[in-house]
């Protein structure tokens, strides 16, 4: 039943684009407007209308004039709602949406913002089977995380995302299509479990000291410390003085990680090895450099070069 | 602001303590409006099930189970049943509503059950109505529909919060502005000339006149302070002690009670002959009294639609009055009525039942003996007899026995309206003058801000007509020989300290003048009838609007409306530029001197030009370009204080020198 729904609604997407708007995918930012707001009464709403005609066929005949003119008054302030309900919409900006980062099979993180000059309530956001409800103030940003479910890695286009609400009295549902040209980054799934890279272990240039020049921590002032790796300012809010810890000196030996090496695999299992490779000198905090045929990535170490080269691993061919 | 995305879930969840305590209002509301109609032990069980739910769901969330349900269901269809026989009509109907609506309140748990609440309990604010239309109720009602609207807008999700009486307001800016499409819409629905089904019947009789009277049943009427009927007169009204309305005319005495002759169809159909002195044209809304009489200044002459003028000029409808109605009448306030008497009524004038009263009956005798021929000198003596024989006005007499007018007049001494004119009209008979009782209303309010006369159910009053030959039926008010007050001032006045706490004067003067909102609100609302509908346009020139033209009017008003509300809904608020606006304004100024912008010009070329034109003030002018450039080139947004300045130096500046 639901399949035969989905097929329907595909085909009427695309026989009948007029009447279900199916829209291009469009750039960032959207600003929704009349021409993409829809709305239709809920089931609420139908049967609190049913109830009005009832009403109002009980006042006319037992001609009460106060009946009826209550049941006007209650059926004007619904129809209004309908146009509280289309202004909740109205002018509503999606100026961007940012990607977190996710292997491929687990939900990656989105969050979206939206802008808006005036005061909004009770707008939901469906994205697939994700859902969620957010309310903006008058010139102010709303920021709405939803979670996306992912299947392989490489570039994935965001669904459409629907926005809707039935504020404010649950008549009336307004809802607008969103359709984002944005696709997200999945990074590849690293294999379970498998070799470790063949490493030049005793290649004693790699095991030498080494004072890095990125920060590490804080700590404690030890005597003997150099005077200008005090941390002057985070050392004026304690008790006592601050030493800018850097990179501990490196003992372990550096990575060379190499699509050549892995020459009797497929691509896919290539891919995933080099990703757990990835991840596991990023865990044990070693320093890595990474071959692919489409680029080369210096040694280096820490989360900025580690999602460099997941980006990197994802998007092979 | 952050929200996270939740996955969704099958069940749909329990509502909160706030909808749920939004939801208690509204009942609480529903129950109280309906309150006065129920029965008492009702109203306090189903406020108290009412009360204990509620506490209970503070407690613990959760229905109540079903085994406490359906005997509560079973309880109150059957306390319906035993207390008003069946569960059909509108006062059963409506108390097992307000029931169910309570029982409701015990299963809701999600929002789909709040939003049928909320829907019940509209429709049982409605019927209230359909019991107690009037001002104050229709507005109490309406101020339920606050709490009813608060209800669904706390059923929406991530709102900003907000205290609960401050969750009101959003709903009455909703109906306050739905109240201009109400009004056409109400103006404009077509009205039904007849019942689409049963027409309702009141299911207890309502306090009025009655086309019976026996002395002391008048009591509880006099006590009644509600409108019976509202009089505007064309012209000046009639003096205090012309202010008679005749009802019924009662024939019939049995000893015990006065009724009205049995009218049959052959005879009797043709109105008595009346010679009218000055007449008086006048207008009658009545509120409904569930019987076909209609009051008349006495003695009418004309006849509204759809009723009849009996023999003896009473005015009866063709159906009994269960909505308002206005009618317009003539009457003559000097008359001779009747001056020939036929034989059937002069039989019926002085019939009086064997046996009864003989007391009396030797008075009259007596009388007549005493007097002769003289008709008008008995009145007189009977008149006498009541002013100075210690009689005492009185709304609780002592009670009377089987010759209840021999009671009257030789032991108790003491009564109102109805025990006197049913004895003077005994008197008469026994002495051979054809006499018969009237009752009506008396008196009334004089309304000095709305022109027009209240006429309340303690108005009510009997009085008595003798037929002298030569003159007719000539009315005689034998309580104005004890009281003359209750003439000139009322029963109440009358009743002297037997008034109750509610009934004091300052009291009483500001019920008489909050009527005229009840008039107002009658007349224009409750009284607006299919009739007055399709003289809606009168004034544009259409005497008659039939259903169709209606119909197109309702949709050319919706249309108006709905287009109306696109607009305000399509409204964006754009950003004000201060900025702008300010040199806008200073263009505006510099363009009245002389010096106007081109389309290809931009600020600082067209302030400089100034400048160079207006030497005198080119340093101002200077200041002005360079803070405008500031202003608008160095931020994105111009900061608020320099802004500040830069507007009002716009505002203040005025060109002082002429142009060269």
């Amino acid at each position: 039943m639901h399949d035969l729904l989905q097929r329907l609604q595909t085909w009427a997407e695309h026989r009948l684009p007029a009447l279900t708007r199916y829209r291009r995918p469009e750039t960032l930012p959207i600003e929704l407007h009349r021409r993409r707001i829809y709305i239709v009464p809920t089931m609420f709403g139908l049967g609190f209308s049913i109830l009005l005609l009832v009403m109002m066929v009980g006042a006319l005949n037992y001609s009460n004039n106060a009946a009826l003119l209550l049941t006007c008054l209650l059926g004007a302030a619904s129809s209004t709602s309908m146009l509280v309900g289309f202004r909740t919409l109205d002018g509503l900006h999606l100026s961007h949406i940012r990607a977190g980062h996710a292997v491929a099979g687990q939900p990656i993180e989105l969050t979206l913002v939206f802008e808006t000059v005036r005061a909004r309530s009770s707008i939901r956001v469906d994205l697939d089977d994700a859902f969620t409800a957010f309310a903006i103030e008058a010139d102010g940003t709303a920021t709405v995380k939803m979670i996306l479910a992912t299947t392989y890695r490489g570039w994935q286009p965001l669904p459409r995302i629907r926005l809707w609400t039935t504020w404010p009295l649950g008549l009336f549902r307004a809802w607008s299509w969103l359709y984002p040209d944005q696709s997200v980054l999945v990074w590849p799934r690293p294999e379970s479990a498998g070799p470790p890279p063949r490493a030049p272990a005793d290649d004693a240039r790699h095991m030498r000291l080494y004072r890095g020049d990125e920060l590490a921590a804080l700590r404690d002032y030890r005597a003997g410390d150099p005077q200008r790796h005090i941390a002057w300012k985070a050392s004026a809010h304690h008790d006592n003085l601050l030493v800018k810890d850097f990179e501990q000196p490196q003992s372990r030996p550096q990575w060379q990680l190499d699509w050549r090496q892995l020459r009797s695999m497929d691509n896919e299992s290539r891919i995933a090895r080099l990703a757990r490779w990835v991840g596991e000198a990023q865990a044990q905090r070693r320093s890595y450099s990474l071959w692919l045929p489409n680029s080369e990535i210096a040694a280096s170490s820490g989360p900025l070069h580690y999602a460099h080269c997941m980006n990197m691993l994802a998007q092979l061919p | 602001m952050t929200f996270w995305a939740r996955r969704k879930k099958p069940v749909e969840p329990a509502i909160d303590n706030r909808v749920f305590d939004l939801l208690s209002i509204t009942v609480t509301l529903v129950l109280l409006v309906h309150a006065p109609h129920l029965l008492w032990w009702l109203s306090i069980a189903l406020a108290l099930t009412l009360g204990w739910r509620w506490w209970q769901r503070r407690r613990h969330t959760g229905r109540v189970p079903a085994w406490l349900k359906i005997p509560l269901l079973a309880l109150l269809t059957l306390a319906v049943v035993v207390s008003y026989g069946n569960i059909f009509g509108r006062e059963p109907g409506t108390a097992l509503a307000v029931g169910l609506l309570i029982l409701k309140l015990l299963e809701t748990e999600t929002a789909r059950d709040v939003r049928v609440g909320v829907g019940f309990a509209c429709f049982a604010l409605m019927s209230a109505l359909l019991i107690d239309q009037g001002l104050v109720a229709t507005v109490v009602v309406a101020l339920g529909l606050l709490p009813a609207l608060a209800t669904l807008r706390a059923l929406e999700p991530a709102q900003v919060p907000m205290s609960l009486p401050r969750t009101l307001l959003p709903g009455l800016v909703l109906l306050a502005a739905a109240i201009p499409m109400a009004l056409l819409a109400f103006l404009l629905v077509p009205r039904l000339s007849e019942p689409l089904w049963g027409a309702p019947t009141p299911d207890e009789a309502r306090i009025g006149l009655s086309d019976s009277m026996s002395p002391g049943n008048f009591t509880d009427l006099l006590i009644d302070d509600s409108p019976a009927m509202r009089v505007t007169f064309d012209g000046v009204p009639p003096p205090p002690d012309q202010r008679y309305f005749r009802a019924y005319v009662m024939w019939n005495y049995d000893g015990h009670s006065w009724r009205r002759a049995l009218v049959r169809h052959d005879e009797m159909q043709v109105p008595a002959p009346i010679e009218a002195g000055t007449t008086i044209n006048y207008s009658v809304s009545l509120v409904p009294t569930h019987q076909r009489v209609l009051p008349a200044l006495d003695v009418p002459l004309s006849v509204p639609a759809e009723a009849r003028m009996q023999p003896d000029h009473e005015i009866l409808a063709d159906k009994p009055v269960n909505d308002p109605l206005n009618y317009t009448l003539r009457s003559a306030l000097g008359y001779r009525l009747q001056p020939d008497l036929d034989d059937r009524a002069r039989r019926l004038g002085l019939q009086r039942p064997i046996g009864f009263n003989p007391r009396t009956l030797t008075l009259a005798t007596q009388w007549r003996q005493r007097f002769g021929n003289n008709d008008a000198a008995i009145v007189q003596a009977a008149l006498s007899l009541f002013h100075d024989g210690g009689f005492r006005y009185t709304l609780a007499p002592a009670p009377l026995g089987r010759d209840a007018v021999d009671d009257f007049l030789f032991s108790t001494h003491e009564g109102f309206c109805e025990h006197y004119s049913s004895a003077f009209t005994l008197l008469m008979r026994d002495a051979g003058i054809p006499a018969r009782v009237v009752t009506g209303y008396q008196g009334g309010y004089w309304n000095k801000f709305g022109n027009y006369l209240l006429v309340r159910n303690s108005d009510a009053h009997a009085w008595s007509e003798v037929w002298l030959a030569g003159r007719g039926w000539i009315r005689v008010d034998p309580t104005g020989a004890v009281r003359p007050e209750r003439v000139s001032l009322g029963a109440s006045a009358a009743a002297g300290d037997q008034l109750s706490w509610y009934r004091t004067d300052w009291l009483q003067g500001m019920r008489n003048r909050w009527d005229i909102v009840n008039r107002w609100w009658a007349q224009g609302v409750i009284g607006f009838d299919s009739l007055r509908q399709r003289g809606l346009l009168t004034p544009f020139g259409v005497r008659d609007v039939d259903t169709a033209t209606l119909g197109v009017l309702l949709a050319i008003g919706s249309v108006l409306f709905i287009a109306i509300g696109l607009g305000w809904a399509l409204l964006r608020k754009q950003p004000r530029d201060g900025l702008r606006t300010a040199l806008r304004e200073l263009e505006r100024k510099l363009a009245r001197a002389g010096i106007v912008r081109r389309s290809s010009e931009g600020p600082q070329h067209y302030l400089s030009r100034a400048a160079r034109a207006l030497p005198n003030q080119r340093d101002e002018l200077a200041t002005l370009m360079k803070s405008y450039l500031e202003l608008r080139y160095a931020n994105n947004i111009p900061a608020p204080e320099p802004l500040r300045t830069f507007q009002r130096a716009a505002r203040e500046f005025r060109v002082t020198s002429v142009v060269k």
